[in-house]
């Protein structure tokens, strides 16, 4: 029989506003096993943890239960208390009555019943709870960083600054990311490029890093310490070691058709291209779905012009296997797709633009070489109409619910910046709400308002349309005259909502990382654990975990680091003992296990077994501990109820099950 | 094919040509509209009111006869349009309604929303396919240049109507392909032609009216068709009037040669 303490926290009033707690305590003192049951404030304080120590010493507990918060929260927490008792760790077990009771009921009584319930099956669980011992793992000391943008260059630089060698995979065919598309950064106004670049090269140069530009991750097997990782390197046709970057063979490219994408396909770039000049790597790249050569077999214009002998139309894909012990995933945003906005006349009008676009125009090696321009016919705009929040903020199906953050702020900046250098140019902004939080940025924003006379007008934009003179009109309404205005105008530029980047999915289907509704890589705790993901050893940097500007991104990508660093520090990892385990006398060896297991962790052997006096050797389920995550799907695929979890046995399950439906 | 139709009471008298044009071009396509017995009126306007279930009456028993006859129910007037596939959504998903309106009725049968409420234009496109009808055409509308005019009650709201992307339809463009006329894209396609606004305030209405044709004449519009009698009786009466408005079927009819 099992002596068993049952620990009732307040948590402030979060749980005692909703939970009588004394009730809860009267309750279950006198269930089976229970021979010490309390209420306290503040359980996980150190007040809390030491009444618990206390109570296991003096009633000589060989079980507790919290009733408290979620496990996600505290199991650790309070597994640890009981340890340092001398009690084994797997002995605690936590009655969520916080997040799964009094934070969804407002009726006492009612919230008090179903605590007490919750209390019940976890005492009933704790009576059939065994010590369990957890194993160890290697950890293999090399990271990996999925986006080469701003995000994940930080996070290698500052890794591999620490000692640890890591590898960054970079889909496009060299790192920089969203950021070097950008002409001047709020809220300093510095050149992205001037502060950029510089990081790209130390990147390229630090001995202990590895970029794999124009690859991708293929496939993620294995745990925190021990992930294998597949990555496919993409044929880009040009021999990466005799590539010089001279750029003879774009210039030369006669197939000129196709949009730039780092130019938001203002302008177009050959087949084989270089993505900028600043690019790291510096190597061209073969577009083969735009290249004559790959079309007809004929050209070879850029093989022939090379006088490095770089360009290789025989390349192909390669896969390389790598180990490692963390992952950072940073594979950051895009714009949303703003053509569901027609009321704004982007797919019909050319001068009706979106911000990234804008950057583009204004940056000297953009389409325009840095001159403002209507890009319908090239002539100076006279007026410039900004639209706030389109796509975000919205309850529609065509809207993100989220604020995108940094759209305030870099319309801002766009504003002062065409004022400062076009004084002429009349600037018009329709927001809903100006959100320009941190350091130096209402100061900022107000600088555009205040020195720069740009026209903040709160309101949202209704419709836009070509009028007459071949100019676009603007219809919004001004809320604070409550009024409806028209604006004629040269062009509108749309703040476009930004999304987490095609393909987040896949990565984080491959990872196991979990993603919220708006495909936003989930951290293991909003406040606490910013930079993890719940599935260990995946850490997350920069706005795939939501939306922040450069400053903000920074700081998570350095955060990042030093979990990853503190990770691969540690020579061995403490391993879960809630694995699944074969009773190799009931196991029939018919497979259904292997089919399910998510992560390739049953196999089978022939084993000699003895069956109640019979000698036999038969197919038996083996189950690889350090692979298995305790998923449990085996455990209720298995139709003859060999397979078990330990610390989550059927026993337990069926006990808690019936404690609630007594 | 044999579709249950519901005219409305407009067609019958201001906008016999919506309904007489839709019929004949219905059957030089081979489809026959069995106007259905006895239809009411189908309540004019969708009451917002949660409450409301006597104006959704007369729509559910036109919605249960097209159940009766296994036929999907077409309709061509946009207001009828608009009232009756909302009124089939609520019978669809407020338990509410559904049960209130059946208790009323007192059918043979309760009515949960089963019927498939379809426009005139979207039979064209979904039911028959603009490829099909092009095929059909005898008497090609070359040169013509039209603007489509949808108005609101297509339109919107987009999640219960499923008509066509409310801010760039084109549902009616691809019609005026399909007769070989060439479509004008305008911006205030798809705005507010006036409603009933022309009851009290004339000034106001002929505001909004102006606004449209304007802006179909600035992009070479030579005539505007539409689908709603509210919308045509606006845009002509209201505006200046320098260009002429129709229902889309009479343009129908007349590409079909039948007209």
């Amino acid at each position: 029989m099992q002596r068993i303490g049952v620990f009732v926290c307040w948590c402030g009033s979060n749980i005692a506003a909703t939970v009588d707690v004394d009730a809860v305590v009267e309750a279950v003192k006198n269930e089976p096993g229970v021979c010490h049951a309390q209420n306290y404030q503040y359980m996980c304080s150190e007040a809390g943890q030491g009444l618990i120590k206390n109570a296991i010493k003096e009633h000589n507990l060989t079980g507790i239960v919290v009733c408290s918060c979620s496990p996600r929260m505290h199991e650790a927490t309070f597994r640890k208390t009981a340890e340092q008792a001398g009690l084994n760790p797997y002995m605690v077990e936590i009655a969520n009555i916080r997040e799964h009771c009094s934070w969804i009921h407002k009726d006492k009584k009612e919230a008090t019943e179903k605590a007490v319930i919750l209390a019940r099956a976890a005492i009933a669980k704790v009576n059939l709870n065994t010590p369990l011992r957890p194993g160890e793992s290697m950890v293999t000391k090399r990271a990996l960083v999925i986006g080469g943008g701003i995000a994940g260059i930080q996070s290698a630089l500052d890794i591999a600054d620490a000692g640890y060698p890591v590898d960054i995979v970079e889909k496009s065919p060299t790192i920089g990311g969203k950021m070097a598309q950008l002409d001047k950064t709020f809220p300093t106004l510095d050149c992205a490029a001037c502060i950029l670049t510089p990081k790209m090269v130390e990147a390229a140069q630090h001995p202990n890093i590895n970029i794999y530009s124009y690859s991708e991750v293929e496939a993620v097997t294995g745990f925190v310490g021990n992930f294998d990782v597949k990555i496919k390197k993409k044929a880009r046709f040009v021999d990466e070691k005799k590539c010089t970057g001279c750029a003879v063979c774009t210039a030369k490219c006669p197939s000129r058709k196709g949009g730039n994408e780092f130019n938001c396909n203002l302008d177009n770039r050959g087949a084989i291209y270089i993505p900028f000049a600043q690019a790291v790597p510096n190597v061209a790249c073969i577009d083969s779905t735009r290249c004559i050569h790959f079309k007809t077999g004929k050209c070879g214009i850029c093989e022939k012009s090379c006088s490095a002998g770089a360009v290789n139309f025989d390349q192909k894909d390669e896969i390389i296997e790598q180990k490692y012990g963390a992952i950072v995933v940073a594979t950051g945003f895009q714009i949303s797709d703003v053509t569901k906005f027609d009321e704004f006349q982007y797919t019909k009008h050319p001068d009706v633009i979106t911000s990234l676009e804008l950057e583009r125009i204004m940056n000297a090696a953009g389409p325009t070489k840095g001159t403002l321009l209507r890009m319908s016919n090239k002539e100076h705009p006279k007026d410039i109409v900004f639209i706030q929040c389109v796509g975000s903020r919205g309850n529609t199906c065509r809207d993100k619910t989220y604020c995108s953050k940094i759209c305030c702020m870099y319309t801002a900046k766009h504003a002062m910046l065409i004022r400062e250098k076009y004084p002429d140019v009349n600037v018009h902004v329709f927001y809903i709400d100006v959100r320009t939080p941190g350091k130096n940025f209402d100061e900022f924003y107000r600088r555009a308002v205040e020195q720069y006379n740009v026209d903040y007008i709160k309101g949202m934009v209704g419709k836009v349309w070509e009028n007459e003179e071949g100019r676009l009109t603007v219809q919004g309404v001004d809320l604070l005259s409550n009024r409806r205005i028209m604006l004629d105008t040269d062009m509108v530029v749309l703040a476009a909502a930004i999304e987490p980047s095609e393909g987040v999915r896949n990565i984080a289907t491959m990872l196991t990382a979990s993603i919220d509704t708006n495909d936003f890589l989930t951290e293991a705790h909003p406040k606490l654990r910013p930079v993890e993901s719940p599935t260990a050893g995946v850490f997350l940097s920069g706005v795939c975990q939501g939306p922040k500007d450069i400053p903000e991104t920074v700081s998570q990508a350095g955060a990042a680091a030093v979990k990853v660093v503190g990770l691969l520090a540690k020579d061995k990892l403490v391993t879960s003992p809630c694995t699944a385990n074969a009773n190799e006398l009931m196991c029939n060896g018919c497979s259904t296990c292997e089919r399910v297991c998510p992560y390739g962790a049953i196999d089978y052997i022939d084993k000699e077994v003895n069956d109640h006096g019979k000698r036999e050797v038969r197919r038996i389920a083996r189950v690889n501990s350090a692979l298995c995550h305790g998923c449990g799907a085996c455990t209720v695929a298995c139709p003859s109820g060999a397979m078990d979890l330990q610390g989550f046995s059927n026993r337990q399950i069926m006990a808690e099950v019936d404690a609630i439906c007594k | 094919m044999t579709y249950s139709y519901f005219p409305g009471c407009t067609l019958k008298t201001k906008a016999k040509d919506l309904d007489d044009f839709g019929k004949k071009s219905a059957e030089a396509l081979g489809i026959t509209l069995e106007e259905v017995q006895d239809w009411q009126c189908c309540g004019a306007v969708y009451p917002l009111a949660a409450d409301e279930i006597a104006t959704k009456l007369s729509s559910v028993r036109a919605l249960a006869y097209a159940k009766e006859k296994s036929q999907p129910l077409v309709t061509i007037c946009s207001a009828c349009h608009h009232v009756i596939k909302r009124v089939n959504n609520d019978m669809q998903s407020k338990e509410d309604i559904r049960t209130r309106v059946n208790n009323y009725l007192g059918l043979d049968e309760a009515y949960n929303g089963e019927t498939e409420v379809i426009h005139y234009l979207e039979m064209l496109r979904d039911k028959i396919g603009f490829d099909e009808l092009k095929k059909k055409v005898v008497n090609p509308l070359k040169g013509r240049k039209i603007a489509a005019y949808y108005g609101c009650m297509l339109l919107r709201p987009n999640k219960e109507m499923q008509f066509d992307d409310p801010e760039n339809p084109t549902i009616m463009e691809d019609f005026i392909r399909a007769i070989g006329a060439e479509p004008i894209l305008y911006a205030f396609r798809n705005e507010c032609c006036g409603g009933y606004m022309t009851m009290n305030d004339k000034a106001l209405a002929s505001k909004m009216a102006d606004k449209v044709v304007n802006s179909a004449k600035i992009k070479g519009a030579g005539e505007i068709i539409t689908a709603c009698p509210l919308c045509l009786y606006n845009l002509k009466e209201n505006s200046k009037g320098d260009l002429p408005v129709y229902y889309f079927t009479e343009l129908l009819a007349e590409a079909l040669g039948v007209k």
